[in-house]
């Protein structure tokens, strides 16, 4: 581990030399090297995963947020009472996430990578196209709740009030009759749709330059030889630039899945009437909210999105760390 | 020649290429209707559009919307508060971030690659798992009154810088170390013979050789922190000490609304990441396509 290698010449398992092991420093170097790794790993892991490890035991409690002393522990309760007594807030909740999931593939990603094909193929003014398209990536999401709130989706004179309304008001973001119904408590709420809409318009952009960059650095010859071989555009793209992009597909998706199960912001914004959760809104206010001081119940709604979360995280970083050699 | 083929390309205007442009100009339109009409409301009195509609020829504009909203909603303060979380806050997370990935990148050690997963999941969890400890965390740590208004962790510009560089130093370590693994190794070699130390071949040698990825870092981190909505509404409860982007929460009335002055508060916030995205847009798409491409 600490030799230093010759260069060039391959170590056992084959695998590419990065340096020498840090033990094999000098007192001072070890030491300075330590804090390197020590100080931001201190700052990252108290206030990231210490609190994470916190919540998944205060899930298991009871506690009020007050005075550690009153913690007891409930075992399942907070999970118990969730999947009972608060069946329909969490039903609801998980299933709104689960429709943006949903949407945000079939809507925005699929729209986003189309664009980054069309935009891909040098046209005329295409960098003018990709600003336009991605500029409310760069906005943040409140920005863009506020946004279409005022201007599109104000009930009695907003843009879309005043194109699609008929000369009536429109109450796009309060209207909680469900568009499409599971059963009496359960179902896709009109107002939802109008979050989806402006939450597209964001994701659409940023998938957009995802792919964008990844169809650039994909060799022109291999679409030469394909358009060579007589395959149609459909051919092209399905199977020679398509399979190409597979590191790029694992990132859209990953950020796609995180970006639908953490989304806050703008659903936050948007939803004024605060009747349309999701399960970040749910934890949010079970924590602090109106509803506050249930630290229990509140970590185990955390728990469970976190639950949600892991799977893709674990996919993605052993996806990605996987070849990394040691 | 490829490229010749590109502007041979580019010259011939076939029917396809009229049809694809009409659908990328009526689709560009669409996508700037939010903005452009954020834009013409906040220029136009309440009252009239009101009585007419978004979508009608303006008697007049003013410069009310902006006035008014300057002044309820201290958008001067809010920048201020916003710059003094944003610069420490960029700067000790591309401090940090980049020397965890030089030391994970740059050294076999037994637990590089350990290090480079806890950072990265780390970036990818959700913040609602975070923010409960870490707010009962911030409320019990007191802060003598000079350094915070609440006296506590909690609620002061210390709370927000500590989790925007804790949280987003996972992301910029992840992108950092890729980039860094791919400088040659001889480097490090060299260096040893030099006689130079970890820090000099980390400050000196490395960090000068990672100033593109910290370039397009820093573009996309700005807007990051600076977009930052959530820690700052939660850590931040009392309004006046809030940033920008989470103090546009304070302005949308109970009872009533004024959506042009909404409007044109959204402009003071979009403001400066817009700027900052076309003067640097390069470093932009360059700081999100580096945490794409697999290193």
């Amino acid at each position: 581990m600490a030799t230093i290698s010759p260069t060039k010449t391959p170590l056992k398992k084959g695998k590419p030399r990065r340096g020498k092991g840090p033990m094999a420093l000098s007192g001072r170097d070890r030491t300075v090297f330590f804090l390197m790794v020590a100080v931001p790993t201190f700052f990252h892991v108290l206030l990231v995963w210490v609190p994470t490890l916190a919540s998944i035991f205060f899930s298991f409690t009871d506690w009020n947020g007050i005075r550690f002393d009153s913690i007891s522990f409930v075992g399942l309760l907070n999970y118990e009472q969730i999947f009972t007594v608060f069946e329909r807030d969490f039903f609801q909740a998980a299933l709104n996430n689960l429709v943006l999931l949903v949407f945000l593939f079939v809507g925005p990603t699929l729209f986003g990578m189309l664009l980054a094909y069309l935009l891909d193929k040098n046209l005329k003014g295409g960098r003018i196209y990709q600003s336009v398209f991605y500029t409310p990536v760069v906005l943040s999401l409140a920005v863009v709740g506020f946004m279409w709130q005022s201007v599109i989706y104000s009930t009695e004179n907003g843009l879309a009030t005043e194109l699609f309304g008929g000369g009536e008001g429109v109450n796009w973001l309060g209207n909680q009759d469900y568009l499409i119904a599971f059963s009496d408590n359960l179902g896709i709420s009109k107002n939802f749709i109008a979050i989806l809409v402006a939450i597209s318009w964001r994701h659409a952009g940023y998938i957009m330059v995802l792919y964008l960059a990844g169809m650039k650095s994909v060799d022109q010859s291999l679409r030469e030889s394909a358009a060579l071989d007589g395959c149609n555009e459909w051919q092209a793209f399905r199977h020679v630039l398509f399979p190409t992009l597979k590191p790029i597909n694992v990132v859209v998706a990953v950020i796609t899945v995180i970006e639908a199960l953490r989304a806050f912001d703008i659903i936050y914004v948007l939803n004024t009437p605060r009747r349309t959760q999701v399960l970040s809104i749910l934890t949010t206010n079970n924590l602090l909210g109106e509803g506050g001081g249930n630290v229990g119940r509140g970590s185990a709604y955390a728990v469970l999105l976190f639950l949600l979360c892991l799977g893709f995280v674990i996919w993605y970083v052993t996806n990605h760390y996987r070849e990394s050699e040691l | 020649m490829a490229a010749t083929t590109v502007v041979g390309a580019k010259k011939r205007l076939t029917p396809g290429r009229v049809v694809l442009h009409l659908f990328l100009i009526t689709t560009a339109i669409v996508w700037l209707v939010p903005i452009v009409g954020a834009v013409y409301a906040s220029f136009r009195p309440f009252q009239e559009t009101v009585r007419d509609g978004y979508l009608s020829i303006p008697d007049s504009f003013t410069l009310d919307n902006y006035r008014n909203a300057w002044e309820q909603g201290d958008i001067l303060g809010k920048y201020w508060n916003t710059l003094l979380i944003l610069v420490p806050a960029l700067t000790l997370t591309l401090f940090f971030s980049s020397m965890v990935a030089f030391a994970a990148s740059r050294y076999s050690w037994r637990f590089n690659v350990g290090f480079l997963v806890l950072f990265t999941a780390g970036n990818l969890l959700p913040q609602q798992i975070i923010i409960q400890p870490l707010f009962q965390m911030y409320n019990r740590t007191p802060l003598p009154d000079f350094l915070s208004n609440s006296g506590k962790l909690n609620g002061s510009t210390w709370g927000l810088i500590l989790i925007h560089v804790a949280f987003q130093s996972g992301f910029c370590t992840f992108v950092l170390s890729n980039y860094m693994k791919l400088l040659p190794k001889e480097l490090n070699e060299a260096a040893v013979v030099d006689g130079a130390s970890v820090w000099t071949t980390y400050w000196r040698i490395i960090m000068p050789l990672t100033r593109p990825a910290l370039a397009a870092l820093a573009t996309l981190e700005f807007t990051w922190i600076y977009n930052d909505f959530f820690w700052a509404v939660v850590l931040e409860q009392q309004g006046d000490d809030r940033p920008i982007t989470s103090s546009l929460a304070n302005l949308g009335g109970e009872f009533f609304t004024d959506d042009n002055l909404i409007a044109a508060a959204s402009v003071y916030v979009a403001i400066p990441t817009l700027v900052v995205y076309f003067a640097l847009q390069k470093h932009f798409i360059a700081g999100l396509t580096l945490g794409a491409n697999k290193g």
